[in-house]
């Protein structure tokens, strides 16, 4: 896909991304599957940081950013002015977790009700982690973040995490997926497919953040990897509001990807949490309900 | 030609003669009428432009900064509480150098919630980096409008403008207007078209962010760019002037100036007020005159130091006050532009929340003036404080 467009580097290398960052990879993804005849809309946040400081800049197509709450509304004014300009540019928002869940939803809840075409992508690394991790609606339960910190009297998030998609699609979106940066091919079609898909779709890409999440930074596509095996990332495709492609898996045992983390480590030390895994076994449990997860293998022979 | 007109629907025609391609529209009294006609042209194909109708104030602004950055020309109009939730916008738009031009129907801020007029929204506004125009009556606050476009839109400007005009006052009042004719309009204001946009033929980055090694020259470039729109104010209110006879190339405006004693300052609808208080009191024998301010920011500091030079004592009128500071943001500007003259200037905050001014409070502020008295409330009920 790369080859064939010849856009690799619309979004450039020379950023200031940890080493290891899910969303400086999940950027380069995107702007591969957007291609040149595209508008970024960035809202404030680490990608916004790390791609533009000035007089520098990753990007190689044309970009704003102008707040953190505000992208979809920016995208809005963007997507109108192109219209009325005759002009064919797509407009692609790109936004964290917090942007998204929280502080942009009013702005979002309009613009999807007013039906802008434009492909709105969440990188959702769990929390705000260009201030520090501090928990958002996207933190999974039990995750510790600055504050939501694991202590004597808590294991972390007590919130469940907000569902979004399903948020979205209830605005009548046309097109709502979820995608991550262990599935490229993947994460690269969904993109495609919101960017031309018209009116306003929704993109979630879990982008695992090796600083917030602590881990070594070369293992963020295989942790990612893991929330899928695992059940607690769902990877799937919402046309008109129903769910018409799901990532099917043989799942592993929640604790695998738990223990891969350090905003997990109190469920593990100083004393196994089974309680509290369980409590999140079950969140995978019910994804796999939900959705039709589970791959049924055929009974081995004798 | 003439028509008699509401205040908010003069506004929204001169608006659709200035054809801006992308309207961002959310309701709020006493602005709503301007953004119901509107829709109502769009409605009926005599405005072609892209009409949203956002979810609040802080989208209505920001679709404008999108549209804006994308090459349109953008227009908005607000008021009161939907001005303080744009607030955070007002400065984005701003530092971003987007020549949006936006309607301020002028209102009181809560709390306690008030829907009447005074200046304290735009007012509150007053370090955005906005270019601030004020309108005496709707034919100025019609008039503005293209102006606030023809100057934002300079490429030696590039700074977003609001054209106030006081809220019920003007907003709700029919007055003859002579509206321009489209032909008109486009020969004073050519379509907009910016040298840098977001524009896939020529990829830019708007709105990165700088380190301290970079920042205060951002800052700088605004200043520098209000201070230059004098100027420019200056040859297009006088281009204005020439093509259809208002002339608007003044930052400030004195009535019965010349040989004035007392000097009133006030700015937007209050100043016809003081104008019919100024005829009856020289009718009477007293020197009095008016200095209108018609923009506020640039702050017009010389052209007020020069207007006044000549006055005995200067009595400043200010809807709106900057609370723990000396009164109103006017008298505090005024005081600093007659710095180093020993004329007194003397402050008076009234008019807050809609509470009525007359001609008879205006030569009870001269009179007060004339004692001495001054940097005060005007027009409290004693009786409930």
């Amino acid at each position: 896909m790369a080859e064939k467009k010849n856009t690799c580097d619309l979004f450039d290398c020379g950023h200031r991304a940890c080493g290891g960052c899910g969303e400086a990879l999940a950027a380069r993804l995107v702007m591969q599957a957007a291609g040149t005849e595209t508008i970024v809309v960035n809202a404030t946040g680490c990608m916004e940081v790390f791609s533009t400081p000035y007089p520098e800049t990753a990007w190689k197509v044309p970009w704003i950013h102008s707040l953190f709450e505000n992208a979809a509304a920016v995208a809005s004014g963007i997507e109108a002015s192109l219209k009325k300009q005759g002009r064919k540019e797509k407009v692609v928002i790109m936004a964290g977790d917090g942007a998204t869940f929280d502080i942009g939803m009013i702005c979002i809840s309009g613009a999807f009700e007013r039906g802008h075409d434009f492909a709105y992508i969440c990188y959702d690394n769990e929390a705000y982690m260009n201030t520090g991790i501090q928990r958002s609606g996207a933190t999974p339960y039990d995750a510790s973040t600055t504050t939501s910190p694991a202590g004597k009297c808590s294991f972390g998030n007590k919130l469940p995490k907000k569902d979004m998609p399903a948020i979205l699609a209830a605005h009548g979106a046309p097109y709502v997926a979820t995608a991550s940066v262990a599935y490229p091919a993947d994460l690269m079609q969904k993109i495609e497919r919101a960017i031309n898909t018209p009116g306003p779709c929704y993109v979630q890409v879990h982008v695992p953040c090796c600083t917030g999440w602590g881990f070594e930074g070369d293992q963020t596509v295989a942790i990612a990897k893991l929330a899928i095996e695992t059940g607690l990332w769902v990877n799937f495709e919402m046309v008109d509001g129903k769910v018409t492609k799901v990532k099917k898996v043989v799942r592993k045992p929640v604790t695998e990807y738990l223990k891969t983390q350090k905003r997990f480590r109190h469920l593990f030390k100083p004393k196994l949490q089974e309680t509290e895994i369980a409590a999140i076994q079950a969140i995978a449990d019910r994804n796999a309900e939900k959705y039709g997860l589970d791959i049924k293998l055929p009974p081995k022979k004798e | 030609m003439m028509e008699i007109t509401e205040g908010s629907h003069a506004v929204a025609e001169a608006v659709r003669l200035s054809r801006p391609q992308v309207v961002s529209a959310y309701p709020i009294t006493p602005q709503t009428h301007i953004v119901e006609a509107l829709a109502d042209f769009v409605a009926n194909g005599t405005l072609d432009a892209e009409y949203l109708t956002v979810d609040s104030e802080l989208s209505a602004l920001s679709a404008c900064v999108g549209a804006s950055a994308a090459g349109s020309r953008t227009y908005s109009a607000t008021t009161s509480q939907g001005l303080m939730l744009m607030a955070e916008v007002v400065f984005n738009a701003a530092g971003m150098r987007l020549p949006i031009v936006m309607s301020i129907a002028n209102r009181a801020l809560g709390a306690p919630l008030s829907i009447w007029n005074d200046m304290q929204d735009s007012i509150a506004m007053r370090d955005s980096g906005w270019l601030q125009f004020y309108a005496e009556d709707n034919q100025e606050a019609t008039d503005l409008h293209f102006l606030a476009y023809k100057v934002a839109e300079d490429a030696t400007i590039q700074l977003p403008a609001f054209v106030c005009f006081d809220g019920f006052i003007l907003s709700h009042t029919y007055e003859p207007i002579d509206m321009l004719t489209q032909e008109q309009v486009d020969q004073y204001l050519p379509a907009y078209n910016p040298a840098e946009k977001l524009d896939a033929k020529d990829p830019m980055s708007f709105g990165m962010y700088a380190t301290p090694d970079y920042y205060m020259e951002f800052r700088y470039e605004m200043d520098e760019a209000q201070k230059r729109a004098k100027d420019v104010i200056a040859k297009y209110g006088k281009e204005f002037g020439t093509l259809f006879g208002r002339d608007y190339s003044a930052l400030v405006e004195g009535y019965q100036l010349a040989d004035a004693e007392t000097a009133i300052i006030a700015m937007g609808s209050i100043c016809g007020t003081v104008k019919d208080a100024i005829d009856e009191m020289r009718a009477a024998g007293k020197k009095v005159g008016l200095l209108k301010i018609r923009v506020f920011r640039p702050f017009p500091y010389e052209e007020i130091k020069k207007a006044l030079a000549h006055v005995q004592r200067i009595a400043v009128l200010d809807k709106n006050i900057s609370l723990g500071a000396k009164g109103g943001a006017t008298a505090i500007e005024v005081r600093d532009a007659m710095y180093g003259s020993t004329i007194p200037v003397k402050g008076y905050v009234l008019g807050l929340g809609g509470r009525d001014i007359r001609k008879k409070d205006i030569k009870e502020i001269v009179s007060l003036c004339e004692n001495g008295a001054g940097d005060q409330f005007y027009g409290l009920r004693k009786e409930l404080i």
